[in-house]
């Protein structure tokens, strides 16, 4: 993945920059030696490394103003970072850049119960907001995996999902209002308490942007009720194709399901091996999971079970118990460590219809045996984002490239059967160059056109989300200005 | 009036056009002068998968066409868009390309969220005469920036919509309505708070002051709204009298278009609030009749023609939009509420971006 030549002139400010950094921020909250900036050289897409020059911790809004001023001034190229975990290379830093972390914004500002949500400080970690909620009964929906550790200001640039979206909805269903910061420091809210914000939507715009038009600092977010109860079901069926046609039956049925999770065979195995959850040994897998009270969830799962046992199931073993419901998850849960074992990987994230399912798995399996390499596929099969996991030796000289261009050519077929690039990681660095497979010159443009009115200059998080040759004028004319 | 008939004509005439148009999809809204482009030529449904519960259709196409073939499988748009003729004293047939400029979301809001939370993917014409595609028809996708949120509700202010893709869901086996008597606002928005705080899913809450009424709406399959309803009015009780309404879609269809407004004279606004603020924002309102939706957060007011109600509200979180009032007023206070100096100047960049040469609904959004 190439990454643009830093600017030399930034890399000559240095010094100064560092100064009037030091100038407006507590002095622990500029980290400038390099021992300490390596920290930051990377996210969890962590074959990318580079070192920043150096990283800023701001504290409140008003410091992150004052250090995009400054930034803006020196002309130095800012990405955001919330807890480093994007898997798409978001918060992977340019030698050229500051990093500007938002991880002490920790605090929460306001709880109202009565109107349902809550406002945070970004660097807030998911878990942590259900966490200040739940005692009076209350969550926050969107929960991607990484929750124990990621913020909410990376959920919110990359609108993330989680296992229970398919009810729920994604960061953006769930957002009612940021406070944002522009490049040139200019403080603004977008939204807040109400449920629709006036204008244009352009809260709608931030979310998803992964860092690129403004810094967010504060977070207004819907919180919901907890529902009575919930269930899991498990189902084992000798073909991921059967599996998939019962994904599609049981939406079609008008259950709505709160999580629909699918494993196939390698998963199953590793996950098995790894945390003794006692999956059967069969080719897919699905967790369905309901909620609401007892009666309620019989009556569902019974309709869900009878949509089932048409698919000839060889398992179907409904939870009876608080642990048999986190024995049927802990697999599931555990997936990703669970092929961490097995080898390095590579997660992708594109999403297809739920009907193009067993042709996309068909040829994936194809696609694996060509190159050589083994995939496993956990993913969210409800709204068909999938997550194949491709193996690979990382300390084996090609074997990353390989991976790369196995990984691309199973984002291309999930764009040509109808899909995109990536449902929830995000495009980052890592889809980048495969952005005019989905869109054309033109489309691109338009979004482009989105960043040149935010960040006029192109500063903020200036390398991701477009193909460098696609954003190379923009990036360039920012250089040639100075 | 201009109507193309497939999205390259349309394509081409914007290219062409050198002139403001006011873009109309049934022409339900209140019309100004002007020339007009019309997207009623862009109609049919490009593809419906019930199994993935997307639908693909042109924007063109009315809203009726699109609901009777969902009903066909027994889905639905579940944003819950309202009917404006009533309100708005006009004709025509709405289209689902208006419905999504608008972002029109109904009673359901408050639960499965607007227009915008079901949008998938737009296909849109630019004011260079640009045929633009954002997003997709799947479910999740957050492949580069969310332009498909920017269109919803830019009442095409930034290009003519002319492909929407939007989720859908299944139609639920029964719905039932708790109705809870209320002597006045705030103890209205107190019902309504505690019952969208309750895990009993309450898809609706609204408060009729003209009735005293606090009204709860849940829906699913018939076992699971009786229990919800019983456990509703369990939990309400202590707030008034409860009991059921005999027929639940009716009063929501009523409520979804402010049907207690129709025929009545004088200006209609829609002021979006915190839930917890309504009786105080609604007070201040002075105004001939109220409607509150979304537990209290949407708030519709009837006023003497040409009333400065934003006038009358001061400073507020949140905003007030004018949707029904005579040309005159439109142009004198601005459909929608001003915003802030920062987002005003994101919205005229972006509008500049998009329509440089302004031919696009001028001066409707600023
Ligand atoms: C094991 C594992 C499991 C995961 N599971 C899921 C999952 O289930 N669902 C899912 O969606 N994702 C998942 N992810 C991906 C990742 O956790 C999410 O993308 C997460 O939202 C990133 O949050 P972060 O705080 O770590 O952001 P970072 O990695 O720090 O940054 C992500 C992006 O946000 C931008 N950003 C950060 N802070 C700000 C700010 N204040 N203002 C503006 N932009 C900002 C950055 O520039 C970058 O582009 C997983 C990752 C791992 C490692």
């Amino acid at each position: 993945m190439d990454m643009p030549t830093p600017d030399p002139r930034v890399l000559a400010r240095k010094d100064r920059l560092v100064r009037r950094l030091q100038a407006v921020l507590p002095s622990d909250a500029v980290i400038h030696d390099e021992a300490e900036t390596r920290a930051y050289e990377c996210d969890a897409l962590t074959a990318y490394r580079c070192p920043p020059l150096c990283v800023v911790l701001p504290s409140r809004t008003e410091d992150v103003a004052a250090i995009l001023r400054i930034c803006h001034e020196e002309g130095v190229p800012v990405v955001p970072r919330g807890a480093g975990t994007s898997l798409a290379g978001g918060s992977l830093p340019t030698a050229d850049s500051v990093i500007l972390g938002v991880a002490r914004m920790n605090e929460v500002l306001e709880v109202d119960y009565d109107n349902r949500f809550v406002r945070v400080q970004s660097g807030r970690t998911n878990l942590s907001v259900t966490g200040a909620v739940e005692e009076e009964g209350f969550f926050y929906a969107p929960d991607p995996s990484s929750q124990l550790a990621c913020a909410i200001a990376g959920n919110i640039a990359m609108n993330s999902g989680g296992a229970h979206c398919l009810k729920y909805g994604v960061t953006t269903n769930n957002l009612l209002g940021v406070k944002l910061v522009l490049m040139d420091g200019t403080v603004t809210e977008i939204g807040g308490a109400h449920l629709d914000a006036g204008g244009l939507d352009l809260l709608g715009v931030i979310c998803g942007s992964e860092g690129q038009l403004g810094v967010v600092t504060e977070a207004t977010l819907r919180i919901l009720p907890k529902p009575e109860g919930a269930r899991p079901v498990l189902m084992g069926f000798d073909s991921t194709e059967v599996a998939g046609q019962c994904v599609s039956d049981i939406i079609k049925a008008g259950v709505l399901p709160v999580a629909i999770e699918f494993m196939d065979r390698l998963c199953i195995r590793a996950c098995e091996e790894f945390a003794g959850a006692g999956y059967p040994d069969c080719e897919a897998l699905l967790i369905v999971e309901v909620e609401g009270s007892e009666a309620e969830i019989d009556a569902q799962l019974g309709r869900i079970l009878e949509i089932a046992r048409t698919h000839d199931p060889v398992e179907l073993r409904e939870s009876g118990s608080e642990e048999e419901s986190a024995r049927i998850w802990l697999g599931r849960k555990s997936a990703f460590g669970a092929m961490g074992q097995i080898n390095d990987y590579m997660c992708l994230d594109g999403t297809i219809p739920v009907s193009e399912l067993p042709m996309v798995l068909r040829r994936i399996g194809e696609l694996s045996k060509d190159y050589g390499l083994a995939v496993g596929n956990v993913f969210h099969a409800g709204d068909g984002n999938m997550h194949p996991l491709i193996l690979f030796d990382a300390n084996k000289p090609g074997d990353l490239e390989k991976c790369e261009a196995f990984g691309a050519d199973i984002l291309r077929l999930c764009v040509d059967a109808g899909g995109c690039l990536t449902g929830e990681h995000g495009v980052g660095i890592e889809k980048r160059d495969l952005m005019l497979h989905q869109y054309g010159a033109a489309d691109l443009e338009a979004q482009m056109a989105v960043k040149d009115v935010f960040d006029p200059d192109w500063l903020l998080n200036p390398a991701k989300v477009f193909p460098l040759a696609s954003s190379y004028r923009r990036r360039v004319v920012r250089m040639a200005a100075e | 009036m201009l109507t193309p008939g497939n999205e390259a004509e349309l394509a081409e005439m914007v290219a062409a056009q050198d002139a403001p148009v006011r873009i109309a999809g049934g022409g339900t809204r209140l019309a100004d002068t002007g020339p007009v482009l019309s997207t009623a030529g862009l109609r049919g449904i490009v593809t419906y998968e019930p199994g993935a519960l997307t639908l693909v259709v042109q924007a063109g196409t009315p809203v009726a066409e699109v609901e009777a073939a969902l009903a066909e499988e027994g889905q639905r748009l579940a944003f819950e868009p309202m009917d404006h003729r009533g309100l708005l004293g006009t004709e025509g047939a709405p289209t689902i390309g208006g419905v999504v400029a608008a972002n029109v979301s109904g009673p359901r809001r408050v639960q499965v969220g607007a227009c915008r939370d079901f949008l998938l993917g737009v296909r849109f014409v630019d004011g260079a005469g640009q045929v633009i595609r954002n997003g997709g028809r799947v479910m999740k996708n957050v492949t580069g920036y969310d332009l498909v949120k920017l269109m919803a509700g830019s009442w095409g202010t930034l290009g003519v919509l002319s492909e929407v893709a939007l989720k859908v869901l299944p139609v639920p086996e029964a719905e039932a309505t708790v109705q809870v008597a209320v002597p006045d606002a705030k103890s209205a928005v107190r019902v309504l708070s505690a019952a969208l705080g309750s895990p009993f899913e309450v898809t609706g809450a609204a408060h009729d002051p003209a009735a005293g009424l606090a009204l709860l709406r849940v829906e699913g399959f018939a076992a699971s709204v009786d229990y919800r309803a019983g456990r509703l009015e369990a939990l309400l009780d202590q707030f008034g009298t409860v009991s059921r309404a005999d027929d639940s879609a009716a009063l929501w269809r009523s409520l979804r278009d402010v049907a207690a407004f129709h025929d009545r004279p004088g200006d209609v606004w829609r002021i979006s609030v915190k839930p917890g603020n309504a009786p105080d924002i609604a007070a201040r309102a002075q105004a001939e009749a109220l409607l509150f939706d979304w537990g209290g957060g949407l708030i519709w007011a009837r006023v003497p023609e040409g009333t400065d109600l934003r006038a009358r509200l001061g400073a507020f979180s949140g905003h007030a939009t004018l949707v029904r009032g005579a040309p005159e007023t439109r142009a004198r206070l601005g459909m929608f509420q001003p915003e802030p100096a920062p987002l005003a100047r994101i919205g005229a960049g972006l509008r500049a971006r998009f329509d440089p040469r302004g031919v696009f609904n001028p001066g409707l959004m600023g």
